[in-house]
C-alpha cells in the first residue's frame, strides 16, 4: 500500500505532523499529500453547489457515515418557519441533497441542531487526533481536542463527498507558546483577541498554529474552543491545542465517544509534540500582561485593551477603519456607546459562554434602548441553559433569549445591524458589514458583552 | 476548469489592504445555490461609493486586480472566487494571499500571485498613471510582465502543471481509489462513524 512512514517518524515531531502522517493515504514526491478526513460536517450555504458537482458527473458520496450536516446560516433564532424564501431555498436544497446521498441531517427544530463547531463535539465526534474539515473558515475550532481542523472551500467538499480525501501541502508548524498564567477576569477571548492583536491577520498565515503553555493548559474545553475558533482569524490554516484530562473528560460518555474508551485515551496521549521536536516559527505571548480586550477597527488584528483609548492610526488601512468606525483617535473605549449586544456563535456559544453572561446579568438591567440578543449554539446549549436557569436571567434582565443559530455572527438569517448601528459582539469577525450593512462591531468576550449590555457603553465587568 | 497558460489584460488598482471575503463578496449572496452569476455581489458595499476604482469606467473590461497584502482573509466562501471570475479577472496579484482563498481560486483557475509589497505597488502605479496599459501574466514562464517590469513568481510545479492542463481534481484522485480503500481498511476501529 502507499501509505508511507517517513523518516519524520523515527525523529521527534509537532502534533500537528504526527496527525497528518497518520492520515496520509498517498505520498509521491512532486505532489501534494493525499490526506484522508475523518469527519466531514456540512452547512446548507457551501454545500449545494458541491452536490450539484456530484450530480453533473455521476459521482457518489464515498463515506456518507463519515458526515454529517446541520441547518445554522440561514436559521431564524425566532420561533416560525424561515421567511426568506431565497434562505428557505438553500436549507431544503440541504435537505433534499442529504437525502438523496443518504447523510445524516439535522434539521431545524431537532434536538441536535445548531451551529456545525458546536454540535460535533458535542456528540463527540470531534476527538484527538481525527482530521475535520468543513465547507467553513471556524472549522479550525475542532483543533481544540488536538484534531488537525480546517476550512474548505466548496470545489474541496466536492472533493471529499467524492473521495473523502484532500490533496494538500502540508502547512508549516508554528508554537504559540502562552507564558505565564491569565489575570483574573482575563477569558479565552481577551487572549486569543489579545494573540491576533500581537500577530496580525497575517501573522499565521500557511502555518498550523500549537497553543501551547501554562494559560493554555489552564482553559476548560470550551474555552479552548474558543481560542482555535479564531486561528483563521490569525491566518493560520489551523489551530490544535494537545489533549490531556481535560479533553478526556469533556469527551467521556458522549454519544460518540469510543466504546474502548482506555485504549483510545491511550492513543490520544500519544498524540502531544514530542520532547525536542521543532517548529517552523515560535511566537511568544506574556498572559500577565492580557486584560478584557476590543476590537476598534475592521479586522480583527485591530484590537487594544479595554481599558486604553482608540488608537492613533498608524497607516491607511488603520485611518480607513476609524471613519468607517466613526471613531476618533484618543477616545476612552469605555466612552463607546453600544446599540446592540450580540452573544452568541461558533466562538462564544457554548454553555460556559452563557453562564459567564448570566453571572454578570444576574439581579441587573439591560441598559435602556440596548439590544440585547443571546443566541445559544445549539438547541441542546438552550436546553442546558434553560435547565440550569440561565434563560430567566437573561429574560428577567431584558435580554432577548433567542432559539440557536449562527444568527447575528455574519446575518444571513433576519438578525442584523442597520447601517451605522454600533455592536458589542462575542464573535469573530468585525469586517465592514458583517453584521449587516454598513453596521460596526466590537468583538468582546461574553462577560464584556454582558457588561456593556448594561451600561450601554463598553465595559468589563470590574468596571460595573 | 478552464486552462491557465499565459493572459494579458488591463489592471485596476485597489490600493487597499485585508480585502476580506466578506467585501468581495457579502453573505447576503451566499444564500443562491448556483454556481453562476456572482458579479453583481463583487465587492457590493463597496461599489455604492462612486468613487471606488471599479466604478472608474477606464477599468472597464480590465481581467487582473491588483491588491494589497492579505487579500481574501476571512471566511472559507468560495463565492468570492466565483464573483471575482463571473466579474471578469483572470487573475490577482497581492503580497500575501489567504490560504483559504488562495486555495479556492487555484481549484477553479483563477490565479492568484504573490508579488513583494513594491513589485505590487508598482504595478498600481503603473494602471494608475496608465488604465490601458497591458499587463502579462505567465504561468508558463512564472513571470509577470508589464512596460517597465518584469518579475518573475514563485509557484509549484504540481499545481502550474494542474492548472495549465485544466484537470480536475477530484478526477486526479479517483485514479488512487485502491489506494484510498487500502488506507481504509487500516483505520482505527476506534474512529466515530455517524450512522
Amino acid at each position: 500500500m502507499a501509505r508511507t512512514e517517513s523518516a519524520r517518524t523515527v525523529s521527534a515531531r509537532t502534533m500537528a505532523e504526527k496527525v497528518w502522517d497518520a492520515h496520509v493515504v498517498r505520498r509521491t514526491d512532486g505532489e501534494p499529500d493525499l490526506l484522508y478526513i475523518d469527519l466531514h460536517l456540512i452547512h446548507e450555504v457551501t454545500s449545494p453547489q458541491a452536490f450539484d458537482g456530484l450530480r453533473n458527473t455521476g459521482r457518489t458520496v464515498r463515506r456518507p457515515d463519515l458526515t454529517i450536516a446541520t441547518e445554522d446560516h440561514n436559521v431564524p433564532t425566532t420561533s416560525g418557519p424561515i421567511e426568506d424564501p431565497v434562505s428557505r431555498a438553500q436549507v431544503d436544497a440541504l435537505r433534499r441533497n442529504c437525502e438523496e446521498f443518504g447523510i445524516r441531517l439535522h434539521p431545524m427544530g431537532d434536538a441536535s441542531q445548531g451551529i456545525v463547531h458546536v454540535i460535533g463535539p458535542q456528540l463527540g465526534l470531534t476527538q484527538p487526533g481525527m482530521t475535520v474539515v468543513c465547507g467553513d473558515s471556524h472549522t479550525s475550532t475542532h483543533g481544540a481536542f488536538g484534531a488537525l481542523a480546517f476550512g474548505i472551500g466548496t470545489s474541496e467538499v466536492e472533493h471529499v463527498l467524492a473521495t473523502q480525501t484532500l490533496p494538500l501541502q502540508r502547512p508549516k508548524t508554528m508554537a504559540i507558546e502562552v507564558e505565564g498564567a491569565l489575570p483574573p477576569g482575563v477569558s479565552a477571548k481577551d487572549l486569543v483577541l489579545g494573540i491576533i492583536t500581537q500577530i496580525g491577520t497575517g501573522g499565521g498565515q500557511g502555518h498550523i498554529v500549537e497553543y501551547r503553555g501554562e494559560a493554555i493548559r489552564g482553559l476548560s474545553m470550551e474555552g479552548r474552543m474558543t481560542v482555535c475558533n479564531m486561528s483563521i482569524e490569525a491566518g493560520a490554516r489551523a489551530g490544535m491545542i494537545a489533549p490531556d484530562e481535560t479533553t478526556f473528560d469533556y469527551l467521556k460518555g458522549r454519544v460518540h465517544a469510543p466504546q474502548d474508551w482506555e485504549a483510545a485515551v491511550a492513543a490520544w496521549r500519544e498524540l502531544a509534540t514530542d520532547e525536542g521536536a521543532t517548529f517552523d516559527k515560535v511566537v511568544k505571548v506574556d498572559a500577565g500582561k492580557l486584560s478584557p480586550w476590543v476590537t476598534w477597527g475592521t479586522n480583527p488584528g485591530q484590537g487594544a485593551a479595554l481599558s486604553s483609548s482608540v488608537p492613533e492610526p498608524r497607516d491607511a488601512a488603520d485611518e480607513r477603519a476609524l471613519e468607517y468606525m466613526g471613531l476618533t483617535a484618543g477616545t476612552p473605549l469605555r466612552d463607546v456607546a453600544v446599540d446592540t449586544v450580540f452573544i452568541g456563535s461558533c466562538t462564544n456559544g457554548r454553555l460556559e459562554d452563557l453562564r459567564a453572561v448570566a453571572e454578570v446579568l444576574k439581579g441587573r438591567k439591560v441598559a435602556d434602548g440596548v439590544r440585547v440578543l443571546i443566541v445559544p449554539g445549539s438547541v441542546a446549549v438552550k436546553e442546558a441553559a434553560e435547565a440550569e436557569g440561565l434563560g430567566d436571567v437573561f429574560e428577567a434582565a431584558g435580554a432577548q433569549w433567542r432559539g440557536a443559530g449562527c444568527s447575528m455572527c455574519l446575518a444571513m438569517n433576519p438578525d442584523k445591524l442597520a447601517p451605522g448601528e454600533r455592536s458589542a459582539s462575542t464573535s469573530n469577525r468585525n469586517f465592514e458589514g458583517r453584521q449587516g450593512p454598513g453596521g460596526r462591531t466590537h468583538l468582546v468576550s461574553p462577560a464584556v458583552a454582558a457588561a456593556t449590555a448594561v451600561t450601554g457603553r463598553l465595559t468589563a465587568p470590574a468596571d460595573l | 476548469m478552464e486552462k491557465f497558460t499565459v493572459h494579458t489584460g488591463r489592471a485596476v488598482p485597489l490600493r487597499r489592504s485585508n480585502v476580506d471575503t466578506d467585501q468581495i463578496i457579502p453573505a447576503e449572496y451566499l444564500k443562491r445555490v448556483t454556481r453562476s452569476g456572482f458579479e453583481d455581489g463583487l465587492f457590493s458595499a463597496w461599489r455604492n461609493d462612486p468613487s471606488f476604482v471599479l466604478n472608474d469606467s477606464r477599468y472597464d473590461g480590465a481581467t487582473v486586480l491588483v491588491a494589497g497584502p492579505d487579500f481574501g482573509t476571512g471566511s472559507s466562501r468560495e463565492h468570492a472566487v466565483w464573483a471575482l471570475q463571473d466579474y471578469g479577472f483572470r487573475a490577482v496579484i497581492s503580497p500575501r494571499f489567504a490560504d483559504i482563498f488562495r486555495g479556492n481560486a487555484l481549484k477553479g483557475g483563477l490565479l492568484p500571485v504573490q508579488l513583494s509589497e513594491s513589485d505590487v505597488a508598482a504595478l498600481q502605479d503603473l494602471a494608475e498613471s496608465d488604465p490601458a496599459a497591458e499587463i502579462t501574466v505567465d504561468l508558463d514562464a512564472r513571470e509577470v510582465r508589464a512596460p517597465g517590469l518584469t518579475v518573475s513568481f514563485d509557484i509549484d510545479d504540481y499545481t502550474r502543471w494542474r492548472l495549465m492542463e485544466g484537470l480536475d481534481d477530484i478526477g486526479l484522485t479517483l485514479r488512487h481509489t485502491d489506494d484510498i480503500a487500502a488506507f481504509e481498511a487500516s483505520r482505527p476501529a476506534r474512529m466515530p462513524v455517524t450512522q
